[in-house]
């Protein structure tokens, strides 16, 4: 079932066109990263630390270098050495020394699959043959995986240069707490003591990863003259760009990035790993070098999602007023500092209304990958603290869960705990249209209960750039800097469409590589939509006043007496019987009004508004194994304008998906040695189809006034509200309330079964 | 290393290629035949991206290797469409939104085709298991399914009217 009852004042706005990009992609023709081929190129390989940790003493690559067919041997001595030295990737300052390190270890091995050296050969086997030649002479060290353990004070230091950032009274003791933040208003602990339902406990949930189908690669070319290029799927080239200059220490503009096709990302492919290793192996090989991750590699070095242990403890008054939290939340860091850290207090105080606060926030490293984001990054984990705690005090209250949601939700008008003045934010119409849901009037079997639960992301804006041009026909081209992970031509073929008055076929949308089209941030943030839409339409107006401005000329009347309708100016002088010009004669008699008829815009906007959601779940119990599947499942969500129906559904279901598998199934498993025991799909078990029901879609249209739409972002709250979803409603089926992830049979036996 | 010459029917035309004896089939279609609409998700056969046919038989060409072609008919994405014109599974993905990154995208559809060629009127549970070797992370598989059962659809009514 899908729900979505668009307002008719558009021509295309909410329709559903197929994509310009779908051929492509239904015929095998698309060109995704591990796609590309240079002409001349030749074939790397990365060889990664057996050791969760381990100090390099030394790499020697020269019996690689002498095996026939390698071209070229590097290791981190190869970088240059970057210390304090940070990059804006527009999302945020990361810190280019661990980049670096990162993508070749400089010192030590800081997690088992950490890039230690890498070659280049005229084939793949001759590279995979080399690195068996590799000598590296490691020192291995204790090692840490468990968050909890990375933080106690006595676990081992990765690194010794590290202190905590944000702590209050500052230490010069080497630690692996890399930030903290600490957040107080009124007297939590009192209210709460005082309240007359509360819910606490510690929720732990291990890393996820993004399980992108894609791994990542590239291919790069360094020229003797400074001048080079990546070819490469990602969510951004000007990031790979930024961080490949940054990482090299070299000019920007010396790194040309052209985005190829990406096969997913959600938040993974918004660092970098392969592209200064292949761009060093080139420069030394003299040829285009092509890098790409196996499956495992792509497990055990890039990005999982955080995993988070939380003490949380939430409090009502008797007539089902939130009166306090208390919270105290260590998120996973990886092997390097960066953990998101923020994140977590920004989502837990910007859903309901709470008149005390106190919270604490930590990340920690450890012998782990470092974590990338992942699709609205740390908010599914302390979202299913809050929302299985919020379930339990509506029912210790004797109150329907949506009931007292609507009586805490942030309202437009409010100011949260961390300080969000909310605008036209869309909670309380999701919570209105989830009550008005038939699923929640539908009959439950035997061993089966249902949940809801809602989720919050901030979304952002920020700086982007477009061009529209009007070929000779009429027909336009839109070119923007942002990959299109699901469906974004197509979104802003629609915008231009209906802001010219054009027809959707008529208008080319494309992805510009980093030398063609100005600076734009990621594709990430659930923002491509909102910041690049706005800045597709803002050109279309800068070519629409360019035409009235030539039609005034050409009439020889003002320029108020033209006016821009349907695809046309229209002479309004009085007295004056000048027929209209179509936008294709515009174009056509450029040449003769001012030359060609084209714009480029760039902006920068911040005033993107945040989205809500609220997920029904239905699960059955299987009370003999504790399997727990998916019956029936519906996703709400206010997604201010949806431009393309079909896609934002698709983010619905597809966000909806990833946190039914991150429930019920995945979780990145270490052995007693600190290496990853299941680097592998069969082993990370994320959901196949077998495993769902259709995933029914409501949309909620509450526009936002800061897009020529009213478009609010789509693509990550989806995923926040799934955890606790299924937890409450495996509490409904069992009577249990389960605060570890994943949900996985054996935790669910045992749960049901007293805990033996 | 020396190279073995294999001699296969792919999408319908003889072609020969060298490769190594080790070497999968899925890298010789990439890398030898530039057929590089067969992806490699994972070389382990888990995520289905790499699906063919061979001589009739849905495989994951990353655990197939590429000597075993020999005279074999070798079916992949790049075969699906008549010319210019689009399968009817093909066709049902664009109009349905059966895709967003469109990288699991030919395994699902070499998939769902021979499935529709083995049942044309399949339940949507035997759909779900029969793509159940075909990971997608974007979707959710709604719209992927709704694709398959509205192409069985349409070509059980052109199989009426033909």
């Amino acid at each position: 079932m899908t729900e979505h009852n668009p307002l008719s004042q558009f021509r295309v706005v909410g329709t559903r066109p197929v994509r310009p990009d779908g051929i492509d992609k239904v015929t095998g023709k698309a060109i995704y990263g591990p796609d590309h081929v240079a002409p001349g190129m030749i074939h790397g390989a990365i060889l990664r630390s057996p050791h969760p940790h381990a100090r390099i003493r030394s790499i020697d690559t020269s019996k690689a270098l002498a095996l026939p067919g390698v071209k070229a041997a590097v290791t981190g001595q190869d970088l240059p050495h970057l210390p304090g030295k940070s990059v804006s990737l527009g999302e945020g300052e990361a810190d280019l020394a661990n980049l670096s390190c990162n993508c070749l270890a400089r010192d030590k091995a800081l997690y088992e699959g950490h890039a230690v050296a890498a070659v280049a050969a005229t084939s793949a086997s001759i590279a995979r043959e080399a690195l068996k030649l590799i000598t590296v002479d490691y020192e291995v060290l204790p090692h840490v995986i468990d968050l909890e353990d990375a933080a106690r004070d006595d676990a081992p230091i990765l690194h010794p240069d590290l202190r905590t950032q944000g702590a209050e009274e500052p230490s010069d003791k080497p630690t692996n707490i890399a930030f903290t933040f600490a957040l107080k208003q009124g007297d939590a602990a009192k209210a709460l003591d005082g309240a007359a339902a509360v819910a606490s406990g510690r929720f732990a949930m291990p890393p996820v990863h993004q399980g992108y189908i894609e791994p990542h690669a590239c291919v790069a070319s360094w020229n003797a003259d400074g001048q080079g290029q990546v070819w490469c799927s990602s969510q951004g080239p000007f990031m790979v760009r930024a961080v490949t200059a940054g990482v090299l220490d070299i000019p920007v503009s010396d790194v040309r990035v052209t985005p190829l096709e990406i096969g997913g990302g959600f938040g993974g492919k918004t660092t970098i790993y392969l592209e200064p290793v292949a761009m060093l192996l080139s420069r030394k090989a003299g040829r285009p070098v092509r890098l790409a991750m196996s499956r495992e590699d792509v497990f055990r070095a890039s990005g999982p999602a955080p995993g988070l242990v939380v003490d949380i403890r939430i409090g009502a008054d008797a007539e089902g007023n939130l009166v306090g939290i208390e919270a105290d939340m260590l998120y996973d860091a990886g092997a390097f500092p960066g953990g998101g850290t923020m994140l977590g207090p920004l989502v837990l105080s910007n859903m309901y209304r709470y008149p005390a606060v106190d919270i604490r926030t930590r990340d920690a490293v450890s012998n782990k990958p470092s974590v990338a984001a992942y699709r609205a990054p740390a908010a599914p984990q302390i979202t299913f603290a809050i929302e299985s705690c919020i379930d339990d005090i509506a029912a210790q209250l004797g109150m329907d869960p949506i009931a007292f949601r609507l009586k805490n939700a942030l309202r437009p008008g409010d100011t949260s705990a961390m300080g969000m003045e909310c605008g036209e934010i869309g909670f309380v119409e999701c919570l209105d249209s989830a009550n008005a849901q038939d699923h929640l009037k539908a009959p439950l079997g035997d061993n089966e209960g249902r949940g809801i639960a809602a989720g919050y992301w901030i979304n952002i804006g920020g700086a982007s750039s477009a061009s529209v041009s009007l070929a000779e026909d009429g027909s336009v081209a839109v070119v923007t800097g942002n990959p299109d992970i699901g469906g974004s031509r197509a979104s802003m073929a629609i915008m231009a469409s209906e802001r010219l008055g054009v027809p959707y076929e008529k208008v080319r949308p494309i992805i510009g590589d980093t030398a063609t089209i100005g600076y734009s941030v990621v594709t990430g943030g659930s923002r491509t939509t909102f910041a690049v839409g706005r800045a597709v339409v803002q050109a279309c107006d800068t070519i629409i006043a360019d035409m009235k401005k030539r039609a005034a000329n050409v009439w020889q009347v003002a320029e108020d007496d033209v006016e821009w309708r349907n695809g046309a100016v229209h002479c309004t002088a009085k007295g004056n019987d000048n027929a209209p010009m179509t936008i294709t004669e515009m174009a056509e008699n450029a040449n003769t009004t001012g030359g060609p008829i084209a714009a480029e815009v760039s902006i920068n906007p911040h005033d993107s508004l945040p989205a809500y959601g609220v997920h029904i779940c239905d699960v059955a119990v299987d009370p003999e194994t504790g399997h727990v599947s998916i019956k029936r499942y519906t996703v709400v969500q206010d997604v201010g304008r949806a431009i393309h129906p079909d896609y934002v559904e698709g983010q619905m279901q597809g966000g909806a998906v990833q946190g039914i598998g991150w429930a019920l199934n995945e979780a990145y498993i270490y052995n007693s040695k600190g290496c990853l025991d299941n680097p592998g799909f069969l082993d990370y078990r994320m959901p196949v189809a077998s495993d769902l029901p259709m995933i029914d879609t409501v949309i909620v249209e509450k526009p936002n006034p800061a897009h020529p739409y009213g478009v609010k972002g789509v693509g990550e709250v989806p995923i926040v509200p799934p955890l606790a979803a299924i937890g409450n409603a495996v509490k409904a089926a069992t009577g249990k309330r389960i605060r570890e992830l994943p949900m996985s049979p054996d935790r669910v036996f045992a749960a049901i079964n007293g805990g033996k | 290393m020396s190279k073995i010459a294999v001699t296969a029917t792919i999408n319908g035309d003889e072609q020969e290629f060298l490769c190594e004896p080790g070497e999968s089939l899925l890298d010789a279609l990439r890398m030898r035949l530039n057929l590089t609409g067969s992806k490699e998700g994972c070389g382990s056969g888990d995520c289905g991206a790499c699906t063919v046919m061979m001589d009739g038989r849905m495989v994951c060409s990353c655990l197939v290797l590429a000597p075993e072609a020999e005279g074999k008919r070798i079916e992949t994405i790049e075969g699906v469409a008549e010319g210019s014109v689009l399968h009817p599974i093909q066709r049902k993905f664009l109009e349905m939104g059966g895709l967003q990154c469109g990288f699991c995208t030919p395994g699902f559809i070499v998939a769902a085709k021979a499935l529709l060629e083995r049942d044309p009127d399949p339940s949507e549970t035997e759909i779900r298991y029969w793509l159940a070797g075909n990971l997608c992370r974007c979707t959710g598989y709604d719209k992927i399914i709704r694709a398959v059962q509205e192409a069985a659809a349409e070509m059980r009514q052109e199989r009426v009217v033909s």
